[in-house]
């Protein structure tokens, strides 16, 4: 095991711009060792590209550390692969075995377009962000700490929610595409909170609005997000949000603090 | 779909209470003043036509969402994954439903229809002034047919799955489940998914077997 080697068959997704038609190419990689991660080893094959003159493969990838949230790519069917609860930077390549052919995608989902490649655009998240996923406050000393009773369970939960990287793969893996872990999670770390009381149903509204703008396909609970969440978002949250949204309607929209009062 | 659906399984616990007495081994006298009484009562009427109603709503929204879905992701994935994290009926509702509908159609126009615009023998119990449909007699020659009881049974089954979703789905969209309530949901909802289907089947099964002489 120390320092063995794979020989891998890759069938990736090459598409040259957003409008280019897109279609599957093969390579083959003749030593991946064990212990490089899914990316390092799509770092190979870029170099083994580059030195026989052809284009790289391009893929999104930042900190490498499985906190940021940009690295994608739907490996063998599956939402940053086949390992739980991590993103592709943390899969390592053990995962897979000496000989095995693996289907490299990009997360496909109207609202992410293709840039190129397996690259993206999830700036449909950041629009739904930008519609409701903040918190006013006075600006002036930093507040003391506890200064605001907050419960344990509450803190923990509005924690977990507040774990959401962004990283779309809620939306790649649902089969309707929807993006309802994503805004759940992002109401729920502020609907737990005191601090997150007073926009609370004008944040609901707004962030679903902005979700549905986006073209994102609508829940029918398979819960396939929760599986393959890389942070273990709950879909717990998605009921928080169904009954909070229920309850902003019910109770004719915004509140008077809000934001985006009509 | 969780409105209209949460209402169609509170129909199926009536109508399986009603349909027990098919088994009552009177020779369908109960099922038959209950069946009378069902067609004759203002609020069963009232509430039956509710219920064609949420089933057209249940289908119509259905196929509204599915479009929603395939409009949210014009191009599928290639890959398929070797574990499915998602359970199978909920990733396979449409057909499932499908399915049910297709009963509902052959299970209406064999019974509904038959008792309502067709030519239903009539019979008169003793102590009782008016003739009655016989109900029961249109049941039990349906169900002495082997292909029409088994096709009622396979039928249960994808009902029982369709509901395995269904029951704790409606929940989570209308907000009520949450982290302390969501075992308990699933549970019941696995318990109604296992045992109303049985027991819808067990009449079809049982009446079957008697028309064979058991």
């Amino acid at each position: 095991m120390e320092n063995q080697s794979l020989r891998l068959k890759l069938r990736v997704w090459r598409q040259a711009s957003a409008q280019a038609k897109g279609n599957f190419e093969t390579y083959e990689l003749a030593a991946v060792p064990v212990h490089a991660s899914f990316l390092e080893m799509m770092d190979l094959l870029n170099e083994q590209l580059i030195r026989e003159g052809k284009e790289p493969v391009a893929f999104d990838h930042d900190c490498r550390e499985g906190i940021c949230g940009m690295c994608s790519m739907y490996i063998n069917g599956r939402a940053h692969g086949p390992q739980r609860g991590t993103t592709t930077c943390q899969l390592h390549m053990r995962h897979f075995h000496d000989g095995e052919t693996i289907t490299v995608e990009p997360f496909r989902a109207a609202a992410f377009p293709i840039l190129k490649d397996l690259a993206v655009n999830r700036s449909a998240f950041d629009r739904i962000q930008q519609a409701g996923g903040f918190v006013t406050v006075n600006t002036g000393n930093a507040p003391d700490g506890n200064a605001v009773p907050i419960s344990k369970i509450d803190a923990d939960e509005a924690f977990m929610s507040a774990a959401c990287i962004g990283c779309g793969a809620c939306v790649a893996a649902c089969k309707n595409a929807s993006a309802m872990l994503f805004v759940s999670a992002k109401v729920s770390q502020y609907a737990l909170l005191p601090q997150g009381q007073p926009e609370h149903r004008d944040r609901v509204l707004s962030m679903v609005e902005a979700m549905d703008l986006e073209g994102f396909g609508h829940c029918t609970n398979t819960g396939a997000c929760e599986a393959e969440c890389p942070k273990g978002i709950s879909v717990e949250n998605i009921s928080r949000l169904n009954r909070s949204y229920l309850i902003a309607q019910l109770s004719g929209g915004g509140t008077s603090t809000g934001t985006n009062t009509e | 779909m969780a409105l209209t659906g949460l209402f169609l399984v509170l129909f199926l616990v009536v109508h399986l209470a009603g349909n027990l007495q098919l088994l009552a081994g009177d020779g369908g006298r109960s099922f038959n003043e209950y069946s009378h009484f069902m067609s004759h009562s203002l609020l069963i009427q009232t509430v039956s036509k509710l219920n064609f109603a949420f089933i057209i709503l249940h289908v119509i929204y259905s196929l509204w969402l599915t479009r929603q879905a395939s409009a949210a992701r014009p191009q599928g994935y290639e890959g398929k994954p070797a574990l499915q994290t998602a359970t199978w009926s909920s990733r396979n509702m449409g057909i499932l439903g499908t399915v049910i509908l297709l009963f509902l159609i052959v299970h209406l126009k064999g019974f509904w229809y038959e008792l309502k615009f067709g030519s239903a023998p009539s019979i008169t119990y003793p102590g009782s002034a008016e003739p009655l449909h016989d109900a029961y007699e249109v049941v039990k020659a349906a169900y002495s047919q082997s292909w029409y009881a088994g096709f009622y049974i396979l039928s249960m089954i994808f009902l029982g799955f369709h509901l395995h979703h269904g029951f704790q789905s409606a929940f989570h969209t209308l907000g009520l489940s949450n982290y302390r309530y969501k075992p308990l949901i699933r549970t019941v909802g696995t318990v109604f998914a296992v045992l109303v289907p049985l027991l819808f089947a067990l009449i079809p099964a049982v009446m079957h077997l008697q028309s064979l002489g058991y």
